[in-house]
């Protein structure tokens, strides 16, 4: 048992939170949103040139071939300098299907246009009555030829107006809520037949809602078994999960520090107003928080390689419930300790607490996620 | 990173759990199952099963009898035993006065106290708070005055745990008026059969007897009692509470008891099922478990840091340990109380001390729901532990 970082792992952290440092200041972060597409493409560059974007990759496709700590690291980081490029669905997200189901074809096709920093992606599975279940997916990809004909809507697709490509969950057979007949397909985002409507999000990112109306694809769009891509998506998805109970622990991180400094050198009544104990013990119960929240995102980046599909999930859901409750904890209180400046847009705290609050509501919310460890038996067994 | 138990530690475990299959007294585990007091017969029989093993004082120096374990060794056997479950070692003895003894005390102290420790031929209690000095421990009033090579000690100290069944008591007491309060006490060891020592039982909401008030009249002991120096006493005190840092989770015990829920909540009905298939019921128990298994996970971060890094300088994680755990622990105890329900309500009057165990296991729960109450009081109210948060990890 041992919860130090190896030497890597440390000259890892030191790279990633040195070049944020330099580049990823409030002022810098405003600067990126501006930016087309609302995401700085030399910042994302400078991501490449570190090796940043080619961590998980196996050593064959390019990569470096790290794990799951490694992501965990960078995951942290990002949500430190509260990050709008799309590593997650980019790195994480598409990096997993192509890495675990991928054919070699599609690793060589796709793979290196990430590791470069030259293409990034979005993942479509949101449905408008899907909510939270991974398998509940109406959109259809029907067979034609060699091929599959694409049909359907999905919502909030992070990173969907920039994506050169689109990772599309559609049903290849059965009803609305079957676990079987489930594929995963890649689109490119030009294809003919997509439309996209983008937009900002609460927490300043960018998103997009697309239809898919007759979109064709050949036969090696299909990431894995068409019929049976469910376990996958999960897989994907628990570490989706993972990485963003990471960048919620380094979100709310920063939180406390920014929120301690405050009430620190904040003067009311002719004295700093951390002296009062209300204050201090809320500031405490923000520290037990994130540290329960610090330890479950360790135990979840543990489980990302465990054997059996259930014990993942299980773990990763409980990670996500113990998250969700202390980001809630700690970015409504950080608001709250801050007063009135905190209500503003100028500072930074605020943007903190709408990225905590997304990520609760990101692949599922703490009581979906304790919904499913209570069907499933409990974390004790 | 890595949070797998190496393959020795997991045989390390098995030989933990295959000895308490085997030497447990099982009425002493039912009891304990049950939420039950021990009697003092069964908890010493047990100890000194535990201390022939050479399991009574793992964590001393070898020296003095302890085992030379690794820190995740240490985690390992408490866990086991709080989870099995077992008594744990009379903590006075074992994890307070015996590390300032062998840390603080002079040869002959060493020799004369700590192998009685071990055997638990002394029983030893805790003589710190007063009716006037709870969380502000250093206002203490008991006095200890020198007179030739003696002192003289006056004073009352109170919520003194299972005093009723000691030996020894070590005590803080004033020993100069004239200095700032943490300066003038002085950490003395005597016998509870001293002239002048009365105990007096306090009866707790739960009908137990646990704590006690003790008080001193004209209490005679040799000066040579003195542990360490005279007036750095509060040292001492510091130590000791600083000493069991990662026990206090009690992560075993709520282990057991979530186990103990899960079981009891299979069998008891309510609506016509089983009260686990209760959605509102299980997610609660769920959310319960998902809590512990968060603090299972911070105890282990401090664990093997402290393993790896010393105990020199304390996880900041620490500090979470006993607001967690005490939280839990009293969550699992009203998780049973929403299992029996109305059933929670009849009184047993002569208590387990009276062992009319006509009464089936719905007996205790209440009892112990109640008296769970005291666990976010003790070893520093976990105001008193934001307290140290804010200060000594945030410094505000």
């Amino acid at each position: 048992m041992d919860f130090d970082l190896s030497e890597e792992q440390r000259l890892l952290k030191e790279s990633i939170d040195g070049l944020l440092t330099d580049a990823y200041d409030f002022d810098a972060r405003k600067k990126y949103m501006k930016e087309k597409g609302g995401w700085s493409q030399a910042l994302w560059g400078k991501l490449a040139e570190q090796g940043l974007l080619g961590l998980p990759f196996a050593e064959t496709d390019g990569g470096f071939g790290a794990g799951a700590v490694e992501t965990m690291i960078v995951m942290e980081a990002l949500g430190k300098a509260l990050v709008v490029e799309p590593y997650l669905a980019t790195v994480v997200v598409a990096g997993g299907f192509l890495r675990h189901g991928g054919s070699a074809e599609q690793k060589a096709k796709y793979i290196p246009g990430i590791i470069d920093g030259s293409k990034t992606f979005g993942f479509a599975q949101l449905e408008k009555n899907s909510r939270y279940d991974l398998f509940d997916v109406v959109t259809t990809a029907k067979k034609k030829g060699d091929g599959w004909v694409i049909d359907g809507e999905k919502f909030v697709v992070l990173n969907g107006e920039n994506a050169d490509t689109l990772i599309v969950t559609a049903r290849t057979k059965g009803g609305q809520r079957d676990k079987s007949g489930i594929g995963v397909f890649l689109v490119p985002a030009n294809a003919k037949g997509v439309t996209k409507k983008g937009y900002p999000t609460q927490d300043g990112l960018h998103a997009a809602d697309i239809t898919f109306t007759n979109v064709e694809v050949g036969a090696d769009a299909a990431i894995g078994d068409p019929e049976n891509g469910l376990p996958l998506i999960e897989r994907v998805a628990d570490e989706a999960r993972i990485a963003l109970c990471a960048e919620a622990v380094g979100a709310m991180d920063e939180s406390l520090k920014e929120t301690v400094e405050y009430i620190k050198t904040r003067k009311q009544f002719g004295v700093a107003i951390g002296s009062f104990q209300s204050l201090q013990h809320r500031a405490a119960d923000m520290f037990v928080a994130l540290e329960q929240a610090r330890s479950m995102s360790m135990f979840a980046t543990m489980a990302s390689d465990f054997s059996d599909a259930k014990e993942r999930s299980s773990a990763v859901a409980a990670a996500k419930v113990q998250v969700g409750k202390s980001l809630k904890f700690v970015g409504q209180q950080s608001i709250q300790l801050h007063g009135g400046i905190g209500m503003t847009m100028e500072a930074k705290i605020g943007h903190y607490f709408k990225r905590l609050t997304m990520i609760e509501n990101t692949l599922g919310d703490t009581d979906y996620h304790l919904r499913r460890v209570s069907e499933g038996g409990g974390l004790l067994a | 990173m890595d949070l797998a138990f190496t393959k020795e530690e997991i045989a390390f475990r098995e030989e933990v759990r295959e000895f308490f299959k085997n030497n447990v007294p099982p009425e002493t585990r039912r009891k304990l199952q049950e939420g039950r007091h021990l009697s003092k017969d069964e908890m010493v029989t047990w100890w000194r099963i535990l201390n022939k093993k050479g399991w009574g004082v793992t964590h001393w120096p070898k020296e003095h009898g302890g085992t030379g374990w690794t820190t995740v060794q240490h985690y390992i056997f408490n866990e086991e035993l709080q989870s099995y479950p077992a008594p744990q070692p009379l903590a006075f003895g074992v994890s307070m006065v015996g590390p300032v003894i062998y840390t603080f005390g002079n040869e002959k102290q060493k020799k004369e106290y700590l192998p009685r420790i071990a055997s638990v031929d002394d029983w030893w209690c805790q003589g710190f708070s007063e009716p006037g000095s709870g969380s502000d421990l250093a206002s203490l009033k008991t006095t200890a005055e020198r007179r030739g090579d003696k002192w003289i000690i006056n004073g009352q100290k109170t919520w003194t745990t299972l005093a009723q069944h000691a030996d020894m008591i070590f005590c803080l007491c004033r020993t100069d008026k004239n200095a700032k309060k943490q300066m003038g006490i002085s950490f003395i060891v005597f016998s509870m059969k001293s002239k002048g020592v009365t105990v007096r039982p306090i009866q707790t909401i739960d009908g137990g007897h646990e704590v006690n008030e003790v008080f001193f009249d004209d209490v005679e002991v040799p000066y040579e009692n003195l542990i360490g120096e005279e007036n750095k006493g509060w040292d001492y005190a510091k130590f000791l509470l600083g000493n069991e840092r990662t026990g206090i989770a009690r992560v075993g015990v709520s282990k057991e008891r979530l186990r103990r829920i899960r079981a009891l909540a299979s069998k008891v009905e309510s609506g016509g099922r089983p009260v686990i298939e209760d959605p509102a019921f299980r997610e609660k128990l769920t959310a319960c478990e998902i809590e512990l298994k968060a603090l299972e996970l911070t105890q282990l971060r401090v664990v093997a840091d402290e393993g790896k890094h010393g105990k020199g300088k304390p996880n900041p994680a620490s500090s979470v340990l006993k607001i967690k755990g005490s939280e839990i622990q009293q969550t699992t105890t009203e998780l049973l109380m929403e299992i029996i329900g109305p059933f929670a309500a009849p009184y047993d009057e002569h208590g387990d001390a009276g062992s009319n165990e006509s009464m089936d296991w719905t007996a205790q729960i209440a009892p112990s729901y109640f008296n769970n109450r005291k666990v976010s009081i003790y070893g520093g109210s976990n105001e008193i532990q934001r307290n140290i948060i804010s200060k000594a990890v945030l410094g505000l």
